[in-house]
């Protein structure tokens, strides 16, 4: 009778096993795991829990349309917590543990480069959503945000245009502020401007008296700034305190966009100006249904910015890369994604270059007391990306293999 | 802008950047000077008091909301140090390798908490009308110079607290008592000295005085969940340079953090002061061990 039920309890166990294993890779067969990798803590969290959003409801709405390849998109939201060596080991925990197809996410530069080696030793795919400074070119990244030549140097060129020829540079002390800096000035010094100062601040940084004091024995045209995180709502209440108007002394800024404006309480920053390749103001017809989706998924106060619209439209180049490759591969994906053609998306038409970076249109902008952006001026057509920008990084040129 | 004005004007950032320095350090110099007590929480307490300041601010409106800020900042810490004491510092006197760690649990266990309440994302503190603008000069040898009001009102906040605690420990019973207990601990107890209570009271106002720390930082920063990692390690090296258990010492020390800063900034870059400061104060604690002001410990023993 014993053994009777022993073997009966052996039975059942294997055959819950065999139940187990099969409904797992049943469920295995309908899903896909994909990375979405941004600081959800720490200082950068004002700029990237946004982003994380519109890369969750671009992969909603993907899901919503039947998945890719009859696949279901499962995200595997990670923390960044604004720290290089978290975005490092979560990026391995992902592709090793999570065992995800690709990841989306990054913001600071230095998270990217802390996150690279990690791509190319695992032979996966990262698409990395904001502007950054060149003098880099991965074939296991996608860089969908704007390079040097689609967004500093239109910029300088707008300013330079405005008769704003005495420039200080301001940053925080890490890779993409240095690096755009030395571009910038490599181009103010070619074009007869000049160069009123070069100040960085640690990232996270509140104390800013002996810069605005500089600034002020400087006496520039334009501030460029480079400022990331909420060190901005620091530099900005301590430039007002300091009696500096935006009308006296304009800033323009490259990491302010609507999300930080309306964190940031958009009458500190209004006047100022930022140039970026999307504002929530474009009036194109995929931007309004992207504008009234996301705010029917996280509320009509919600605001819209060129980070998230990046965030979003990775994620739809990426579903479609993997139809028209017809597999999950990384590098099939990515040969894939820069064959696609142009697709209608929130920031107008879109093409990846060769490169792996996309062509993109330059805006410069003011900061509306709503904390809106108006745009005052905008490139001629999309601009061919250019990650290594000829007056800073002589004789390099982006070839992915 | 003139060079007068210049100098005048980093002097007035480095008074600004010392005064917030020392409201922080002051309750770090009673709880680790006085108390030997390492409160790695203690940046946590100044990030509780913004948060606090961000509360009252939203309850209580027009131009008097931001005394009751700083009043709410002050109580609510203070009463949150208190709870941290009799839980967990109360037990672990003497031990205070023990007390950092549990501390620094706590500064974890308080900054996730922030960020469950509050989001992620920096909170502000609108400084009411009254406050904004600035001295300016137009003419003259100061020429260009502006001091921003929010500034000068920081440093006069610091420099009532600094004078309410001198008197509280110079001139009042339980000031007596806690330079009793400072001195000899068992023998201040076998007089009849409360000693857990002083102990508890002199815990809560450090925490207390840390909060109005964040008040006072809200109006020129955003309060986020890692504020106070921010000025720790600066609160304890103005304290260390000091000397423990010195006011005194303390306020010294954070004038010549804030001024060298300053000065520092103007001729190099932030960072680069960061690490000239560094360097100085390693050479510095190499030939005063005991820093600016040497107070007499409890611990003579040894010393």
């Amino acid at each position: 009778m014993n053994q009777m039920l022993n073997r009966f309890k052996q039975l059942a166990f294997v055959g819950c096993c065999t139940l187990l294993i099969s409904v797992s890779c049943y469920a295995q067969d309908q899903t896909v795991k994909v990375g979405v990798l941004h600081s959800l803590s720490g200082t950068m969290a004002i700029s990237e829990d946004t982003v994380k959003n519109s890369t969750l409801l671009a992969i909603d709405q993907v899901n919503a349309s039947g998945g890719v390849l009859g696949k279901k998109i499962v995200p595997v939201i990670e923390d960044g917590s604004s720290d290089p060596a978290i975005f490092s080991q979560k990026a391995q925990k992902l592709i090793q543990e999570d065992k995800v197809v690709t990841v989306f996410g990054g913001w600071t530069s230095a998270s990217r480069k802390a996150m690279l080696p990690v791509f190319e030793r695992f032979h996966s795919l990262l698409w990395y959503p904001v502007q950054f400074e060149g003098n880099e070119c991965s074939s296991n990244i996608m860089y969908s945000g704007a390079q040097p030549n689609q967004q500093i140097l239109p910029a300088l060129d707008w300013a330079f245009e405005k008769g704003k020829k005495k420039v200080f540079l301001l940053g925080s002390d890490y890779v993409f502020p240095r690096t755009a800096n030395l571009i910038l000035k490599k181009h103010i010094l070619k074009n007869g401007g000049v160069v009123a100062g070069e100040e960085y601040v640690p990232l996270g940084g509140t104390d800013f008296s002996a810069i605005i004091t500089k600034i002020k024995i400087a006496k520039p045209d334009v501030v460029f700034s480079t400022v990331n995180g909420d060190s901005n709502v620091s530099f900005f209440k301590q430039l007002t305190a300091a009696g500096i108007t935006q009308t006296q002394l304009p800033v323009m800024s490259f990491s302010i966009a609507e999300q930080e404006a309306k964190a940031m309480g958009p009458s500190l920053v209004n006047g100022s100006y930022t140039a970026w390749n999307y504002f929530q103001s474009l009036s194109n017809v995929k931007n309004k249904e992207f504008i009234a989706a996301y705010k029917a998924k996280y509320g009509k106060d919600a605001v819209l910015d060129d980070p998230m619209v990046h965030g979003y439209i990775d994620v739809l180049i990426w579903a479609a890369a993997v139809k028209k490759a017809g597999s999950f591969d990384p590098n099939a994906v990515r040969k894939a994604a820069t064959q696609l053609g142009s697709i209608a998306s929130p920031l107008g038409d879109i093409k990846f270059a060769e490169n792996q970076s996309l062509y993109q249109t330059a805006y410069v902008g003011q900061l509306q007391p709503d904390g809106q952006i108006k745009v005052l001026w905008q490139s001629k057509g999309a601009l061919h990306p250019d990650p290594y920008d000829a007056l800073a990084f002589p004789g390099k040129t982006c070839v992915v293999k | 802008m003139g060079h007068f004005a210049i100098v005048a004007g980093q002097i007035f950032n480095g008074f600004s950047v010392g005064s917030i320095l020392l409201l922080i350090a002051l309750g770090l110099a009673l709880s680790f000077g006085l108390m030997n007590v390492i409160n790695m929480a203690h940046g946590e307490m100044l990030m509780v008091g913004g948060y606090l300041s961000y509360l009252a601010c939203k309850i209580v409106h027009g131009p008097m909301s931001l005394l009751f800020a700083f009043l709410f900042a002050f109580v609510g810490s203070a009463l949150l140090g208190a709870l941290l004491e009799v839980t967990i510092i109360r037990w672990l006197y003497g031990r205070p390798l023990d007390t950092l760690l549990a501390t620094w649990g706590v500064s974890l266990i308080l900054q996730q908490g922030a960020r469950s309440l509050f989001g992620p994302i920096g909170v502000e503190v609108v400084a009411p009308a009254w406050l904004d603008g600035a001295v300016s000069f137009n003419h003259g040898f100061l020429a260009g110079l502006s001091m921003p009001y929010v500034r000068i009102f920081i440093i006069v906040v610091t420099v009532v607290v600094l004078g309410l605690l001198t008197l509280f420990i110079a001139r009042t019973r339980w000031g007596l008592y806690l330079r009793a207990v400072h001195q000899d601990r068992e023998m201040a107890q076998a007089l009849g000295v409360n000693t857990k209570l002083v102990d508890l009271l002199v815990f809560s106002v450090g925490t207390g005085v840390a909060g109005l720390a964040g008040a006072a930082l809200a109006l020129i920063a955003p309060v986020t969940p890692t504020v106070g990692q921010n000025y720790i390690v600066y609160a304890f090296l103005v304290v260390i340079v000091g000397g423990l258990g010195s006011l005194f010492g303390t306020t010294l020390a954070a004038l010549f953090v804030g001024l060298i800063s300053s000065a520092v900034q103007m001729f190099t870059s932030v960072s680069l002061a960061d690490v000239f400061l560094l360097v100085l104060v390693i050479v510095f604690i190499q030939f005063r061990p005991r820093g600016i002001i040497f107070a007499r410990s409890r611990n003579m023993k040894e010393a």
